[in-house]
């Protein structure tokens, strides 16, 4: 894999090219905690080119200082990939499942079709106002991936109305019909809030999705 | 290269006694304190886009009563560092590192804004670091755009999700715009339009700094302000509701452009049991810095 490095505000993403190709880019998201080698080996069948990212705080992308992760900071980890690479199917595992799905909604038109896979960090954290508890140490080694972006993505909020919001972005916005597959066994309430809209293909296999978006 | 600094200053504006630096995992917090080192602590918590300088009037009144009063400027803002990532509980965590290394013992807390919201999920999560609160215009409402239909919101949701990853290509190369002491201060303005105009210059010479261009506040230019999230305004105050430490709310009656639009009517259902709320006619947003005394001696006695 070749690796391009591209700036987040103080954050280089590490972006790698897993396979050459003519047509329509494939980008893959890795779960919470995994890299861009994870989803590197998945078996998928994409004629184009295919890339997968390392999210902030993840494989080869820098670790910021002192934390601070939320998805929707990873949805535009994902933009600035998007201005790359230029429009592309998303195929997200786990965490990178929401985020493919959140910048479904906010770039409509970039995104042809976001596939949601199992994986870590799929469920999120709590879906309203729930006990808190803060820590103020985390082991920091600098490596990745980042205890914060560990501790902080596995409990991000994930209401499932504002889930259900960008569904409905990316139905109004996207040139698709059904721009977002559930190829998920997991079903935790955001991907449950989203089955139920239309626009969202559920009951298909992640390469059954791809086949689907590759034919459009 | 830093040009001299033009020193201006307000009436019973001082600056802090002491100020040092508090390493929260590799972020360096600016601390500012006023009084003896000896007094009990009072922690001043700031809100969204102002640092702990703002305090300048209203912690000295309070040293002066005998406390040790410590604010901090938040991540990315004052003198503090700016991070590649700002969220409400990296903030919350920063304000713990500075508890910690002031203090083992609960000790109050006065926060303003935003760090009233912020104080109360960490006087939730740590009731233990904080011996009672006093909030500041921090208490949301249930209340959101009600005359806005629903398929509006989703579209106006669109272009502030857009704005906002625009934005963010844009960080790279962010940078505050230079302008002379008055400028800046005329800049504030718009957002703090109760606050007179020499408070405002005042603030540019402790909040801003003075390049050979002009000056700049201070401000991590890739901030900004508002936008969109799953977090919702009700679940502060459900938080609210269940504070264990006494708790003394304060509202303003008027309206402006950093105020949270807050009613006593949306806010008094969700006062904590034993707490009380008092609004002050006539006040604004920013109600510790329109009227320090009358506040200070509602806070004081509170406090003490």
């Amino acid at each position: 894999m070749s690796v391009t490095h591209l700036q987040h505000n103080r954050v280089s993403l590490a972006l790698h090219r897993v396979k050459s190709g003519e047509g329509r880019a494939l980008l893959l998201l890795h779960g919470l905690g995994e890299d861009a080698k994870n989803m590197s080996r998945l078996a998928v069948d994409w004629i184009g080119p295919v890339w997968a990212l390392d999210f902030t705080g993840h494989g080869e992308s820098t670790v910021p200082r002192g934390g601070g992760y939320s998805a929707e900071i990873l949805m535009a980890d994902v933009d600035i990939v998007l201005r790359h690479i230029g429009e592309a199917t998303i195929l997200g595992r786990g965490l990178g499942g929401y985020v493919a799905f959140l910048i479904a909604g906010a770039r409509p038109q970039l995104v042809k079709g976001a596939v949601i896979i199992d994986g870590p960090g799929l469920a999120g954290g709590a879906i309203q106002v729930t006990s808190s508890s803060e820590i103020s140490v985390a082991a920091r080694t600098g490596q990745t991936p980042d205890p914060w972006a560990l501790i902080e993505l596995s409990r991000d909020a994930r209401p499932p109305n504002y889930a259900v919001t960008f569904v409905r972005l990316a139905t109004s916005g996207s040139s698709l019909d059904e721009p977002i597959a559930v190829a998920c066994k997991v079903n935790p309430p955001w991907v449950e809030a989203i089955s139920a809209e239309p626009g969202v293909v559920t009951g298909v296999s992640m390469q059954e999705a791809l086949d689907m978006y590759a034919a459009l | 290269m830093l040009v001299t600094v033009e020193i201006r200053s307000f009436p019973g504006a001082r600056r802090p006694d002491r100020t040092r630096r508090v390493d929260a995992d590799g972020v360096g917090i600016a601390v500012h304190e006023w009084g003896k080192e000896t007094d009990p602590v009072v922690f001043l918590v700031h809100g969204g886009s102002d640092f702990g300088r703002t305090f300048d009037v209203f912690a000295g009144i309070i040293a002066d009563a005998g406390w040790r009063a410590v604010a901090w400027d938040h991540r990315g803002h004052g003198d503090s560092d700016y991070s590649a990532l700002y969220s409400w509980d990296a903030d919350i965590r920063d304000a713990l590192a500075v508890m910690t290394s002031t203090t083992s013992s609960p000790a109050p807390v006065i926060a303003h804004s935003k760090g009233g919201a912020l104080m109360m999920q960490l006087t939730e999560a740590s009731s233990y670091r904080i011996s009672c609160m006093v909030n500041i215009d921090g208490m949301p409402s249930k209340r959101r755009m009600p005359d806005v239909p629903d398929h509006d919101q989703s579209r106006l949701l669109a272009g502030e999700i857009g704005s906002w990853l625009d934005f963010r290509h844009e960080t790279t190369t962010a940078y505050r715009k230079p302008g002379t002491l008055e400028e800046l201060a005329r800049r504030r303005a718009k957002m703090n339009p109760r606050l007179s105009i020499e408070w405002l210059e005042y603030l540019v010479t402790v909040g801003a700094r003075h390049d050979e261009d002009g000056w700049r506040w201070k401000l991590d230019p890739t901030m900004r302000f508002g936008g969109f999230g799953p977090w919702r305004p009700e679940w502060s105050a459900l938080r609210m509701v269940s504070l264990p430490v006494p708790f003394l709310g304060l509202l303003g009656t008027e309206d402006e452009p950093m105020g949270w639009g807050a009613r006593a009517r949306d806010v008094l259902p969700w006062i904590p049991q034993g707490g009380r709320l008092e609004v002050l006619d006539g006040v604004g947003h920013f109600i510790h810095i329109e009227e320090p005394e009358t506040v200070s001696r509602m806070v004081l006695e509170f406090i003490s």
